[in-house]
């Protein structure tokens, strides 16, 4: 089985996020990056299926060269190879184009993709790259077996969950579940010295437009003072929820 | 020309959040000098959609459709926008609706934008405000192509009366055979699920273990509103997966969000903050949820919580 994860570069989760130029592009000054923790999970999946199924799986990332430590860490982490798409991000559908292109020159079985990115939350590429390539979807996935050409899948919906059946090749959209935490995995010396000689190819673009454009960013407004309330009080609560939020 | 608006239903009934996005479509529609039309899929009444602006329903009834299934539903909604010569289609947030909006934007060769959270600031071009980062900023988005997907976040637009009827026409899309399969679907029909609810309960390692979660579901019970957790509580097999919210779980944008004994980290907060009102119960003063909060009590949630419970009873009461 050959597996292709995708790779979304993204700020740590504890960042501040800040705006340059006006506020129309976002300030990567100070900012750490790491793997989306979604894609992290499904990396971890894969790790699975590497170990048990012996499945062969590369990682890509569409992205400038700055993204290459992140690509490097997933190989630490046990990936066989990482692919670099070399193109800007302009929004999803762009980076939807590539990364369906290289779905379909490199004949994946199980495309894993995390169901939103924690910057942009587009919640998209993993749909869009299904409807290009025009393979079989699944999202927000938090379970899944594959026999032969066959999958089993558990999805999260709305107040529960689901099992689908469906075959390969196909895409995921993963979520938190998927793996447990305890077997996230943080790359050890030895992962980190094989993945420097692990391949990373950079392949050129091909021809995409993006359908939507980023005007401007704003910050929220700063929030009001909290009301406190005492303990033997609770009344007042009730009070304040009800006459004043109007929220109960 | 017609706003193309996807109404969801569960078992057969209109869902809160169809009457939300009708409601965004009547605001797109008077901002495009334009009329609304709404499809409804194996939904028995209908009649209620009039009032949130929408001129006319497809109603689509067909077996094949009875689980829901990306593929197909996409199908249906993109054949209606062809039918209406739709340039805009708004969908929901809700997991369903997420899961097939990139397959309609695909097939329609439309951009698609998310999380939107207000009525376009500007139709040339096509400007709207959605989140970005996890709630810790917004974004004004321009959409180029001629057709545009809106997804809208729940309870960010709210619901707007109108004073109208709409008419019904019965609509038969040709629906492809699926390569996904439905076979089993476990979901808890009596609890209120967090994308749906209007008031979140969320428990944090403050509460020690899964034992003393019985208040926190019987002020949830008292609320009506669903139950949720922060992260370690779910890593600890506390409460299950599906109730972890924040930057990495589910997204919460209630009206009220009550959160016991949660410390308030920034991942945590990220995925709460568009909730409208924050109350926060905490022994710890200095916990940074104060910060972020509208309402806050320092005390024991387990002296707290259970009191809460009793006013809660008795002002439902009087109500
Ligand atoms: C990559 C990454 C992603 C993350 N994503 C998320 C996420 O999506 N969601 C999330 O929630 N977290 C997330 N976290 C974890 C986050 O950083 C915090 O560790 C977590 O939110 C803390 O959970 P907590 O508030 O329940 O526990 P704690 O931080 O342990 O806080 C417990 C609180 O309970 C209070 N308390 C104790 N006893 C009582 C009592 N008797 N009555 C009332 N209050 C009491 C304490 O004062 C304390 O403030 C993420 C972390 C990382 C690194
Ligand atoms: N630039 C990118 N390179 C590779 N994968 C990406 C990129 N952007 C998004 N993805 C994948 O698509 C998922 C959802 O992203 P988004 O649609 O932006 O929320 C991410 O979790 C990644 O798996």
């Amino acid at each position: 089985m050959k597996i292709l994860v995708c790779i979304s570069h993204v700020p740590d989760t504890t960042s501040k996020i800040n705006f340059t130029e006006d506020n129309t592009l976002f300030d990567t000054n100070g900012v750490q990056f790491i793997i989306n923790p979604n894609d992290e999970f499904g990396l971890t999946r894969a790790m699975w299926f590497k170990e048990k199924q012996g499945a062969h799986v590369t990682v890509v990332n569409v992205g400038q060269v700055d993204t290459e430590p992140t690509l490097r860490k997933a190989l630490a982490i046990g990936a066989d190879e990482a692919i670099r798409v070399n193109f800007k991000p302009a929004d999803g559908f762009s980076v939807a184009k590539q990364l369906a292109n290289v779905v379909k020159t490199g004949g994946y079985d199980l495309v894993i993709a995390g169901r939103e990115s924690i910057d942009y939350n587009g919640g998209m590429v993993p749909g869009m790259i299904a409807g290009l390539t025009n393979i079989n979807f699944v999202n927000t996935c938090i379970g899944i077996e594959v026999e032969g050409n066959h999958a089993t899948v558990i999805r999260e919906i709305d107040g529960g969950k689901e099992t689908v059946r469906t075959s390969l090749p196909l895409v995921i959209g993963v979520q938190k579940g998927i793996v447990e935490e305890s077997d996230l995995r943080i790359p050890n010396m030895r992962g980190i010295m094989m993945a420097r000689k692990k391949p990373l190819t950079v392949l050129e673009p091909v021809e995409s437009n993006s359908e939507t454009t980023s005007v401007i960013f704003e910050k929220p407004a700063p929030k009001g003072a909290i009301k406190m309330v005492d303990t033997d009080n609770l009344d007042e609560l009730v009070n304040l929820l009800h006459n004043e939020a109007k929220v109960i | 020309m017609s706003v193309l608006v996807y109404t969801e239903s569960e078992q057969g009934k209109l869902k809160k959040v169809a009457f939300e996005v009708a409601s965004y479509a009547k605001a797109v529609a008077n901002l495009l000098g334009t009329t609304v039309t709404a499809i409804t899929i194996n939904t028995e009444d209908t009649s209620e959609l009039g009032a949130y602006g929408v001129d006319k329903i497809l109603n689509v009834t067909n077996e094949q459709l009875n689980t829901f299934c990306a593929t197909s539903y996409a199908e249906a909604i993109k054949q209606a926008a062809q039918k209406e010569a739709s340039k805009v289609v708004v969908l929901s947030s809700s997991a369903n609706s997420k899961y097939l909006a990139p397959l309609v934007a695909v097939s329609l060769n439309a951009g698609y934008v998310s999380n939107v959270i207000e009525a376009p600031s500007n139709t040339a071009p096509f400007t709207v405000k959605r989140t970005a980062f996890t709630n810790k900023a917004f974004e004004q988005t321009a959409i180029n192509t001629e057709v545009k997907i809106l997804g809208v976040s729940n309870n960010a637009f709210g619901l707007v009366e109108h004073n109208g009827a709409a008419a019904v026409e019965s609509f038969s899309p040709e629906i492809s055979e699926s390569g996904v399969k439905v076979e089993s679907v476990d979901k808890a029909s009596n609890k209120v699920s967090i994308a749906d609810a209007d008031i979140v309960v969320s428990g944090g390692r403050g509460l020690k273990g899964p034992e003393n979660w019985g208040m926190i579901e019987e002020l949830a019970d008292v609320l009506g509103a669903a139950t949720a957790c922060s992260k370690p509580v779910s890593d600890l097999g506390w409460r299950p997966h599906g109730e972890h919210v924040g930057q990495t779980g589910k997204p919460v944008a209630a009206n009220l969000y009550i959160a016991i004994g949660i410390s308030g980290a920034i991942q945590h907060l990220a995925g709460i903050n568009a909730s409208k009102v924050k109350v926060v119960i905490n022994t710890d003063s200095e916990a940074p949820f104060f910060k972020a909060a509208d309402y806050g009590v320092v005390g024991d949630a387990f002296e707290v919580v259970p009191q809460l419970i009793e006013k809660l009873k008795a002002f439902k009461a009087q109500q």
